[in-house]
């Protein structure tokens, strides 16, 4: 992990932290506006974190992004931060100034909309900016806010670079909602496991069962698997842009898509009744991971895809296709 | 738990082409049998040809009969074996685990007589771990070598040894000393170097389901060992054996077994199309995608000289459970009765080989018993 990242990652870390943990998702849950929490990831300069540096953002990759992505996941995400990085980013890709406060990313329904200053429309190859105008508000089952928002007056509007290609906020939102998930997960597995070590029967930690054991191992693989998948995703937008990373981010939210099923099943098998109470943290994460497999295309949607090309490509190009994507290293 | 992803080793596209015509030449007449056996297919014949162009040993220095590559080099030739499911069984092992451990732990006099022969394509090796009454408690062994006054002195027996009839040489792990009364039971375990010509060795190939002699009990009857033919160091054999696992168990034949089943099923889907079936692919070439880069980013910890064993674990246990549900989830899409023969034949196959897939190299309770382990768990 470079420098750069593991302070950033630290930073969110701690931001998430101060505003509350577990309580600053009740909150969210409950209808609120995390302002201070937002506040401090504003002033950390986050929201511009993909803008390029000559743009006057801080220029990260999207490596960098993902690993921070994986911070907030791990805390539930609790603001629409990693959507307004992806959503000032187009921006400032089609050439547009990146405005300030919380921006709503209108690829599907949009993310904590009621609270947008400032709506962001991709279309094609298009992106355009947009005052918020009438809100109808909805949510996913996370409780997070998933509203309608109709775009009001028209700001500003530019043209992607090839590099993003027609699905640019499709594809980001992918790659977000698969490191999100990724994160979740980690949070889930450690909750689990803390729990297995804690809580007695038969006159012993149930992990202490080889059945509880090799559930939670096996979901072990299967959190690794996510992350490997979203650092594949994103290195691939980092060497190619996003347009040529489909291949890679349709994996990831693939792999999420499935882990986040199969993980979310085991943890509240390990976590029994407590588990699917009110007042135990574990659903806010839950709830959020069932969420997330449902935005920037399913599993079934991205199989579909990668399944289609493998079929036209045919047999023998399978592993050639694989191997080429590669990212190539320097002598 | 770290997995970080390597760049591929400079010029790899080039060394990916070479192979390709060099499999495409050499595998003309492989069968739907023998691709779908993969690297549980041994050919002297064919390992010698891989020989000759230096992909045996690539890592190992030239001295040796190496070729001074890097080990994500090596890789590239192991993926692009299994991809086309060629029959590299008779240099696997040597390639995989005992070359490696006989240059690392092994004297200059082991190193010079062994590994240009194993690097040539001309020494199989097996591995001596399971016994009757020592399968994953491997601990549990009673194989044991006694010191004589010119050597050792071998007796006992190993079983589910994997080629042992073809190999020339088994490097056995097996008890030098009685485990202290109430201290570790993996004190007092050492390796050998047996050369399976030896007299006192008797080799009995234990037909497997399939009809193929595949795994032997191999019996040591008062078998006289020379001194220089301990491996490493007197009961330091528990580390030295183990401290192989994370090569062992993190390869692209921990995931690819079965690929060239997968290769045949989107021809054979494209012939006669299944409603749905891109779902499923696409499924697969995602979870194929993933794997590769858990098991190549092990590969990348391997080659800066870190010791992954729990990483390892994991990629064999997540492997297999792919390399199995493969060719199910072909012969859901594609009836067995409407596959092109070939399709059908490396199914059959692949159907009696897969259970093996989560048992050999540590079954699949193992590995999640040492995954759980590290996570704190037990």
């Amino acid at each position: 992990m470079s420098e750069l990242r593991s302070i950033l990652v630290e930073q969110v870390e701690r931001l998430v932290a101060d505003a509350g943990g577990v309580a600053v998702l009740r909150m969210v849950e409950a209808g609120e506006w995390p302002a201070t929490l937002w506040a401090g990831l504003e002033q950390q300069g986050l929201n511009l974190a993909l803008v390029p540096e000559e743009s006057g953002g801080v220029g990260l990759s999207w490596g960098d992004a993902a690993a921070i992505w994986l911070v907030l996941g791990r805390h539930g995400a609790p603001a629409p931060i990693a959507e307004t990085m992806l959503a000032a980013a187009l921006l400032s890709a089609a050439g547009i100034e990146v405005p300030e406060g919380p921006l709503g990313l209108a690829q599907g329904a949009v993310p904590f909309g009621r609270h947008a200053a400032r709506l962001v429309v991709p279309k094609g190859a298009c992106v355009a900016l947009h005052a918020p105008g009438e809100c109808v508000p909805a949510e996913n089952i996370g409780r997070e806010p998933r509203d309608a928002v109709t775009a009001e007056d028209r700001i500003a509007r530019g043209q992607l670079p090839n590099l993003f290609g027609p699905r640019a906020g499709l594809l980001g939102l992918a790659l977000i909602r698969a490191a999100l998930i990724a994160g979740a997960l980690e949070r889930i597995l450690a909750l689990a496991v803390d729990w297995a070590n804690t809580r007695k029967q038969f006159g012993r930690a149930i992990g202490k069962f080889q059945a509880v054991q090799q559930q939670l191992a096996a979901m072990a693989g299967e959190v690794a698997a996510v992350h490997v998948a979203v650092h594949q995703a994103a290195r691939a937008v980092d060497a190619r842009g996003l347009a040529e990373a489909s291949f890679e981010i349709g994996c990831a939210k693939i792999v999420a898509g499935e882990a986040a099923t199969m993980g979310a099943a085991t943890v509240h098998q390990v976590f029994a009744a407590i588990g699917i109470t009110e007042d135990h943290e574990l659903h806010h994460f839950t709830r959020r991971l069932w969420s997330w497999r449902e935005e920037g295309g399913t599993e079934r949607f991205w199989a579909a895809e990668i399944g289609r090309a493998a079929l036209t490509r045919g047999g023998a190009s399978l592993w050639p296709d694989m191997t080429a994507r590669d990212a190539q290293g320097v002598e | 738990m770290r997995f970080d992803l390597p760049d591929a080793p400079p010029h790899a596209e080039a060394l990916r082409r070479e192979l390709r015509d060099f499999l495409a030449d050499a595998g003309q007449d492989w069968t739907p049998e023998i691709r779908a056996r993969s690297w549980m297919g041994f050919d002297r014949g064919f390992s010698r040809a891989v020989g000759a162009r230096g992909w045996i040993g690539m890592t190992w220095p030239a001295a040796y009969g190496g070729g001074e590559k890097s080990g994500l080099e090596r890789i590239v030739v192991l993926e692009e074996m299994l991809a086309a499911g060629a029959p590299v069984g008779a240099h696997w092992i040597g390639d995989r685990q005992s070359g490696p451990l006989i240059l690392r732990l092994g004297t200059e006099e082991q190193r010079t007589r062994i590994l240009p022969g194993i690097a040539r394509g001309e020494l199989a090796f097996c591995i001596g771990l399971s016994e009757p009454e020592a399968g994953s408690d491997l601990a549990n062994l009673r194989t044991k070598c006694e010191r004589t006054p010119n050597g050792w002195k071998l007796n006992g027996r190993k079983i589910w040894t994997t080629f042992a009839h073809k190999s020339d040489y088994m490097i056995a792990l097996v008890r030098t000393s009685p485990a202290p009364e109430g201290g570790s039971r993996h004190a007092g375990l050492s390796q050998f170097l047996v050369d399976l010509r030896l007299s006192g060795i008797s080799i009995r190939p234990i037909r497997d389901l399939a009809g193929e002699d595949s795994f032997n009990e191999v019996t040591f009857d008062d078998v006289m060992l020379r001194p220089d033919d301990l491996l490493g160091e007197e009961g330091a054999g528990w580390a030295q054996a183990t401290s192989e696992l994370a090569f062992e168990r993190s390869g692209p034949d921990r995931y690819l077994s079965s690929y060239p089943a997968l290769a045949a099923g989107i021809d054979a889907l494209n012939a006669a199309p299944s409603p749905g079936a891109e779902v499923t692919i696409g499924r697969m070439v995602a979870r194929l995608n993933t794997l590769r880069g858990m098991s190549l980013s092990v590969g990348g910890m391997l080659e800066r000289g870190e010791a992954p064993a729990v990483e390892a674990a994991l990629v064999k246990d997540a492997g297999n459970v792919f390399e199995q549900a493969l060719p199910e989830q072909i012969r859901n899409l594609v009836d067995p009765a409407d596959s092109p023969e070939g399709l059908r034949r490396m199914l059959a196959s692949l159907a009696q080989l897969a259970p093996t897939f989560s048992l050999r190299g540590g079954t699949r309770e193992i590995l999640r018993g040492i995954i759980a382990r590290d996570m704190g768990l037990r």
